[in-house]
């Protein structure tokens, strides 16, 4: 389990163009989503979790240790971090190989960090693909290779940044699952995402991101019923949630099941 | 007259032995918008590229029925041509980077240079495609430096520009922000007022049952409901079948809020209505 604490932090890529312009927070185990428009520093932020980009000023502290005075190969056994776009990610010719690397590179022996990889695999549903090559596979199961290399690594944080993209119906379900379980194992999630619907379902605490600030803290609940709070960060409650702001309804609802409680139960 | 017509469209990729679309037919008239939807490997992806012909000429694999677009027949005449007069947006927008070009305003201009353009009017379109898809402050900036979101609206944007009879988008705000799929939305519904004729595949149901006129549902290659968005997300056997309908379809259905006509309610809007004068109460 692990706690990430970060202080006054300041980022840029170029100087005199902030990204990230003094975050402040800690996070502890549980899930986390983060939500902004693009360009807000989302997946900046993610970067520096794991000391692939290390702070300009202020710092990041993983479990106590500064991100800085240790190398991403360690930082790498605490946070595992899944990429936007999965080729930035995916390099070997089988799939099975990719998810077996991560387990490899922490010493795990072949046999073990084989069942691992299937185990992986299994959870976000591509049984039967293993000896595929990744690039013969749709955009929706190269992202979820690259959610299962990342699983198979067993990190106490694990960073998924957009995991919905280009997921139907069933694989964003699946994806929420693979989160309700790491929460289940005391793991930290932290998710970048546009889909409030996989928020509102599956995160207890969101951050909402704008212009390289933390414009709002709070729980999903919170969060969606504060139009204004979503309206100046350019975004929008789940339709859901619309739907029952507009009927006036007393309790904020974030899932169909609750609305059609809160109807049904007359509120 | 239709600018799509689809017939009977059969297509298996190389070295597999189920067909990818099975016995597809649908027509499109000019000035709509049609929505695709439906479950991964439905074959919504097989479809956009059919539409442009790079099913079959740049994939191969066995090809049957007929695919006429904006006057072309595409199984008979090349890529080269069919893409003067129909526009993809690929699925994943590193795919559609020429490589070739160092900024993003030439990156609009890699389209336009093929296609022989002459100089004051490439100018004046990437101007316009540029301010349309807010990406005038990075048009100095190389496409691989972008953000994902903004990469995807520079995809969107350098096809634009091409102004194609027929727009042809897979997935196109996958990686947008709620602000940024509202731009793509409202662009994309004011060519089609212009004339221009949409057809995106899109997992974002509750915007396309908006702005769509028409959504067609792909499940295992077939085509297996086409109509207007009310309609279609009504029928009671797409939840079943892995086909995400607009969360306020689904609550109403459970609620059995029906509006006069026997549909569910598509919209927020339509939702409160019925669902306003179900509660006996006057809405917010």
């Amino acid at each position: 389990m692990a706690e990430i604490r970060v202080e006054d932090v300041h980022f840029h890529y170029t100087p005199g163009v902030p990204v990230l312009r003094g975050i402040s927070l800690t996070i502890t185990p549980g899930t986390v989503a983060i939500i902004g428009q693009n360009g807000a520093g989302k997946s900046t932020f993610v970067r520096l979790l794991n000391g692939l980009l290390k702070p300009v000023r202020g710092r990041v502290l993983v479990d106590g240790v500064d991100t800085r005075t240790v190398s991403v190969a360690t930082l790498a056994r605490t946070v595992g971090l899944v990429f936007q776009n999965p080729s930035d990610q995916l390099f070997r010719s089988r799939v099975l190989d990719e998810v077996m690397f991560g387990p490899l590179n922490l010493k795990l022996p072949a046999d073990q960090a084989r069942a691992r990889a299937r185990e992986a695999l299994r959870q976000v549903g591509l049984e039967g693909v293993e000896d595929k090559n990744p690039y013969d596979l749709g955009l929706a199961e190269r992202k979820l290779v690259t959610v299962a290399g990342v699983l198979a690594m067993d990190t106490p944080v694990v960073v998924l940044d957009e995991p919905t993209i280009a997921q139907d119906r069933d694989g964003v379900r699946r994806l929420g699952e693979v989160v309700a379980w790491l929460k289940a194992r005391g793991r930290t999630v932290i998710t970048i995402t546009h889909d409030m619907d996989f928020v509102a379902r599956y995160f207890e605490r969101v951050l909402v991101f704008q212009a390289g600030q933390v414009l709002a803290d709070g729980t999903a609940g919170e969060i969606f019923t504060r139009p204004e709070v979503l309206k100046a960060a350019g975004l929008e409650p789940p339709q859901i949630t619309q739907l029952g702001l507009r009927l006036g309804l007393s309790v904020p609802v974030l899932t169909v099941e609750e609305f059609v409680a809160a109807i049904t139960g007359g509120r | 007259m239709a600018v799509i017509e689809v017939e009977n469209l059969r297509y298996r990729y190389p070295q597999q032995t189920e067909p990818a679309l099975d016995g597809i037919s649908f027509t499109v008239e000019p000035g709509e918008f049609i929505g695709i939807i439906g479950p991964n490997r439905a074959g919504k992806s097989t479809l956009c590229q059919a539409l442009v012909g790079l099913v079959p000429h740049f994939y191969q694999g066995s090809i049957g029925g007929r695919v006429v677009v904006a006057g072309l027949d595409v199984h008979r005449h090349p890529v080269s041509e069919v893409c003067r007069r129909v526009g993809l947006v690929f699925q994943s927008p590193f795919t559609q980077m020429s490589g070739a070009k160092f900024t993003v305003y030439d990156e609009v201009a890699f389209g336009l240079e093929h296609q022989g353009v002459p100089r004051d009017e490439m100018i004046r379109r990437i101007d316009h495609v540029l301010h349309l898809l807010g990406l005038w402050e990075v048009r100095d900036r190389n496409p691989f430096a972008l953000s994902g979101g903004q990469m995807q609206r520079l995809a969107v944007a350098s096809v634009l520009a091409l102004q194609p009879q027929v727009l042809v988008l897979d997935e196109p705000t996958s990686q947008l922000d709620p602000a940024g799929t509202s731009e793509v939305f409202t662009a994309v519904t004011d060519l089609c007022r212009q004339g221009m004729t949409v057809v995106m595949a899109e997992h974002k149901v509750e915007r396309l049952a908006e702005r769509a006129d028409r959504i067609l549902v792909l499940h295992r290659g077939k085509c297996i409901a086409y109509g207007p968005p009310r309609e279609v997300f009504s029928r009671e056997d797409l939840p079943g079948l892995g086909v995400a309908i607009p969360p306020v379809t689904e609550a109403c259905r459970r609620l059995g809020w029906r509006l006069p006509d026997g549909t569910y309610p598509v919209t927020v809007e339509e939702a409160v209505k019925i669902g306003g004068a179900a509660r006996g109460g006057n809405p917010g």
